[in-house]
């Protein structure tokens, strides 16, 4: 039985052809988180689309809005995407530098749109316009802040891929990790790219 | 210093949980001085709560239901009880104990009994139907299950620190709003679900990509096991399902914790939108429930009437429409909301198309048994029982469908009736099966048969004698969830279901007294071959119970319910004997990972609840600190060599040998 | 699970999402280029029309999210290497699932939200009714 189990002779075409390396397993697992934190962002966008109206008697999006700001926001954004695809590149080549260099302007740049955003959330809430004025609020301070909390989730996770770089080299659970963070990061310019569009540019024609 | 926490905080006025709480903690402390002092910490560290064995997981969650069955039902027995009593009458529990009762009821039994079971029962037996040697992710799948542990435990510590939520088991706002629940019950439920939430959706992903990505050679989509593709589908459902939840408790949370208003009756807060959001969850969570069930019952249909399954490909199809189709149907859950006629028809319609596919799914089963050789073994038994009581709980849901039908029935006892109908004849009376059906191989001993028997009997009846009066009284106007009543016709109906009540509580007992004397009488119990119902699919394969590595080598697959066939050949004398070229095997190491990350879960959680703020830092800090502590490992796998292989093996192809000869000519 | 039978076993393989399957220093600099250079020129584009009067006004919102999307598979193809070859089926049968059910998720809470809006009378004036 074990013999029919493992003889050549029999086999057919047209099979499965076994278990996948551990890299297409990690990655595709990261893969299915990805979409699943997708969905979970679905229900925020829901949520503020149907709460966008109800401002109570306090402020709207066009009056709130500042879209010079998240246009910097957006550029930091989409040039960390930009620098985190160079140290992806640099990771292929295994050069410890310019990864090190290319993951720094990464966090650099997040940084930068973090910083952005916590000020703007600052000043709305100084200005009597915080998450508690009214429910549109709410639905903006909870969607742009999740898409925040995330981006902070993803330095901090930057910076330990930076350690553990520097400490143990390219070894290959720490390139499956790499792989994982570079999806992340790139999805949440996705995010971000549905977030100015549909409450930034879309809040401030209306 | 203790944020909201105070002394007040213990029920010293409130003499039942005082001594239920008091009761268990001392059971708890007697249990845990008894494993330190016998010196059995080491081995319980090192193989259970260290593992990241599949197999073990899947045991650990399978207990952790079980257990969580006897707090879930001993709310059962309290809810009938007070109802069988309460005519003209304050009863025995006052209104804001019962109101806790009923959510904690509905909270346990959907979280933290239906959930572990069937991720329990998929964690054990989906990768040695694969023919692989554990998950896709086995440390990720260890954390999954002891987050799970830590949500089950914060409902319990509810009991006794502070109260539990008064809303239902779905906290509607804006009685869940801070303004209608000042408590700290309604945060107790939302943390244990945030917490066991990742859990489970860390689950999902494991076994999805299990499926996809990790089965062994020759076993493509089509000659998988039916229970694998439920278990595709029930896992696809979780990592969609599941974000829906957590991002609308978590905007629960906000509007509690930070004054948000998402759902409040002020500036503008839409408290429908959580009944909308929170049932695009819970419908689907309800098919994450029965999917699995529905694999467990092909399997054991097929195995017990000694035929293929009937229609793999139909099954194949109606599976995956039923994943879709529960995606579409979430509004009946609140058609008396006022959507409208037109919304309220489409859903309507669709939540009657959805029953088709689990029609065909009958069928086949029906098919497979004709003209097979039935054998009435204890899951046979289950199954059986399934068919029937689903039939019956299906029909009263394609009744509730129909919107007009639905305004009158709507939150009635009807309602009840209807979704304990499905849930416990589907899912209950299906992870019954599966637990009778793979105990020997994940214990490698068989459970008693005659107790099993009577165990099944009286679940059987006594759920009928339990909720079929709840149909008549729906019809007779009862709503849902009332702590007295005064209406005299309800009375006799209510006093039957307590009756029915005693009788599934007789089954619990046989239930127990199986286990006991099976491990008792373990050794006349023994299953040596690997394979105690003469079972087609490839967890039969290998030992029981399998060996760390599950498959000495990896077979090699030709076609569908392969080990059916290697029997086949086997009997005819076909293929020489010989043993496989064995070689050395990587499998993952153990990791106290899951166990700290849950931990660190815990103290959050509570510290949450509780507003101690410089406690949940402390516990975040600890929580990544275990993240980094993993992520340092250099060592993650050790080598089995092949010669212990090789012995390992050799023992199970001497107990195969014996019962291949013993069994003389194919059936 | 790394070993030696499955390295045996794997002949053909799909590719993880974010991989690609031949890998040149050249190209892939090429590719990112490409992608930002395809991005800002969208992203400058859902800006300017944002904030202009030059486009006919109630064309914006669709436009605005035409661009979103362009958006988006810039980044899915030139960041995140999903492409349709055989290799990817996995993959992109994924992303899809995702997108159907962010689809209804999204859609049935707006239709189904908007219905009841419509037919229910708001919170305040409930409130007032109780007082």
């Amino acid at each position: 039985m074990t013999d029919v189990m493992a003889d050549e002779r029999l086999h057919l075409p047209g099979g499965h052809e076994g278990p996948a390396s551990k890299r297409i397993v990690t990655g595709y697992g990261f893969w299915i988180f990805l979409l699943s934190d997708m969905v979970m962002f679905s229900c925020f966008f829901a949520a503020y689309a149907v709460l966008s109206g109800q401002t109570a008697g306090g402020p709207k999006g066009s009056e709130i809005f500042d879209l010079r700001n998240v246009a910097i926001e957006t550029g930091c954004l989409l040039l960390s995407s930009f620098a985190c695809g160079l140290a992806a590149i640099a990771a292929g080549v295994r050069n410890e530098t310019w990864f090190q260099i290319a993951m720094a302007v990464t966090c650099i740049l997040g940084l930068a749109f973090l910083a952005i955003e916590f000020n703007e959330f600052a000043s709305l809430v100084a200005r009597g316009a915080g998450p508690s004025r009214s429910a549109f609020l709410s639905a903006f301070f909870a969607l742009v802040g999740c898409h925040g909390l995330h981006v902070s989730a993803g330095i901090l996770w930057l910076l330990t891929m930076m350690a553990q770089v520097f400490a143990k080299g390219f070894r290959a659970d720490i390139l499956r990790r790499f792989l994982c963070f570079a999806l992340f990061w790139h999805a949440l310019d996705i995010i971000w790219v549905a977030v100015f569009s549909v409450v930034y540019l879309l809040g401030s024609t209306s | 210093m203790l944020g909201k926490l105070t002394w007040a905080a213990i029920p010293f006025d409130q003499p039942i949980p005082l001594i239920t709480g008091a009761a268990v903690l001392v059971v708890l402390l007697a249990v845990l001085i008894w494993i330190v002092v016998a010196g059995h910490l080491p081995y319980l560290w090192r193989e259970w709560i260290t593992s990241v064995d599949h197999k073990r997981i899947g045991v650990m969650y399978t207990l952790l239901a079980l257990v969580m069955l006897l707090r879930g039902f001993a709310d059962a027995i309290m809810m009938r009880g007070q109802q069988a009593i309460a005519f003209h009458s304050q009863g025995y529990l006052p209104p804001e104990h019962y109101n806790q009762i009923f959510s904690a009821h509905g909270t346990i039994m959907i979280f933290f009994v239906a959930m572990p079971f069937v991720i329990g029962l998929m964690n054990l037996v989906v990768p040695l139907q694969l023919g692989v040697r554990d998950v896709a992710f086995p440390t990720l799948n260890s954390v999954g299950f002891w987050l799970t542990a830590t949500g089950a435990l914060l409902v319990n510590v509810s009991l006794v620190v502070g109260e539990f939520a008064r809303t239902g088991w779905l906290p509607y706002p804006p009685l869940s709003e801070l303004t209608y629940s000042p408590g700290v019950g309604v945060d107790y439920y939302l943390w244990s679900l945030q917490i066991s939430g990742v859990g489970t959706l860390v689950a999902g992903i494991n076994l999805v990509v299990t499926v996809l990505k990790l089965r062994t050679r020759g076993m493509s989509y089509l000659r998988m096991p039916m229970f694998c593709w439920t278990t595709l589908a029930s896992n696809l459902l979780i990592v969609a399902a599941f974000p829906i939840l957590t991002a609308t408790l978590a905007m629960l949370i906000l509007d509690r914790y930070f004054g948000f208003h998402f759902f409040t009756n002020e500036a503008g807060g839409n408290m429908m939108m959580f009944m909308n959001l929170i049932w695009a969850w819970g419908h689907p969570e309800v098919y994450i429930l029965v999917l699995p069930a529905f694999g467990i019952f092909s399997e054991v249909v097929a195995t017990f009437s000694g035929k293929p399954l009937f229609g793999y490909r139909s099954m194949v199809l109606a599976t995956m429409a039923i994943c879709v189709i529960s995606f579409m149907v979430w509004l009946h859950h609140f058609f008396t909301m006022g959507a409208g006629a037109d919304v309220n028809a489409i859903f309507g319609i669709a939540s009657m198309i959805i029953a088709v596919p689990t029609g065909v799914k009958i069928y086949n089963w029906l098919f497979t048994m004709y003209g097979g050789r039935i054998r009435f073994a204890t899951p046979m038994l289950w199954s059986i029982g399934f068919m029937v009581t689903f039939i019956l709980g299906g029909l009263t849901g394609v009744l509730v469908a129909v919107p007009p039908a639905d305004f009158l029935l709507h939150n009635s006892l009807f309602l009840v009736a209807h979704f304990h109908n499905v849930i416990i004849g589907g899912v209950l009376f299906g992870a019954f099966a599966g637990y009778t059906y793979w105990f020997p191989k994940a214990f490698g001993f068989r459970l008693h048969e005659g107790l099993g028997h009577a165990a099944f009997w009286f679940w059987l009846v006594g759920f009928y004698v339990a909720f079929m009066p709840m149909y008549w009284l729906g019809f007779l106007g009862m709503t849902r969830r009332m702590q007295h009543y005064d209406v005299a016709e309800w009375r006799p109906w209510l006093m039957v279901a307590a009756a029915g009540v005693v009788l599934i509580m007789i089954g619990i007992l046989f239930q127990i007294a199986q286990l006991v004397v099976s491990i008792r009488n373990r050794a006349e119990l023994r299953d040596v071959t690997g394979d105690p119902w003469d079972g087609r699919s490839l967890e039969w394969a290998t030992a029981s119970p399998p060996p760390v590595f599950n498959f000495a080598v990896l077979p090699d697959v030709k076609g569908p319910d392969t080990y059916w066939e290697w029997k086949r050949h086997a009997r005819r004398g076909d293929a020489a004997g010989g043993e496989p070229a064995y070689r050395d095997i990587e499998m993952p190491r153990n990791s106290p990972t899951g166990f700290m990350c849950a931990f660190f879960a815990t103290v959050m959680g509570f510290a949450l609840i509780w507003h101690i703020w410089w406690m949940v830092l402390l516990g975040g800090i600890g929580a990544f600190a275990t993240f980094v502590v993993f992520a340092w490992r250099d060592h993650d796998e050790y080598v089995v060599p092949a010669t212990e292989v090789a012995r390992i093996d050799r023992l199970y192809r001497e107990g195969r040998a014996a019962a291949v000869n013993a069994m003389g000519s194919p059936s | 699970m790394s070993e030696h039978q499955i390295d045996d076993w794997q002949h053909h393989a799909d590719v993880a999402p974010g991989d690609e399957e031949e890998f040149s220093v050249g190209k892939a600099l090429a590719g990112y280029v490409v992608g930002l250079a395809l991005a800002v020129l969208l992203t400058a584009t859902s800006f300017f029309i944002a904030s202009t009067d030059l486009v006919w006004q109630p064309s914006i919102p669709v436009a605005i999210i035409v661009l979103a999307i362009a958006q988006m598979g810039v980044h899915l193809v030139f960041f995140l290497h999903i492409t349709t070859g055989p290799d990817n089926t996995n993959n992109v049968l994924a992303l899809a699932f995702g997108l159907l059910i962010v689809f209804l998720v999204i859609t049935g809470s707006l239709w189904i939200m908007s219905h009841l809006n419509q037919n229910m009378m708001p919170m305040d004036q409930i409130m007032q009714m109780q007082r």
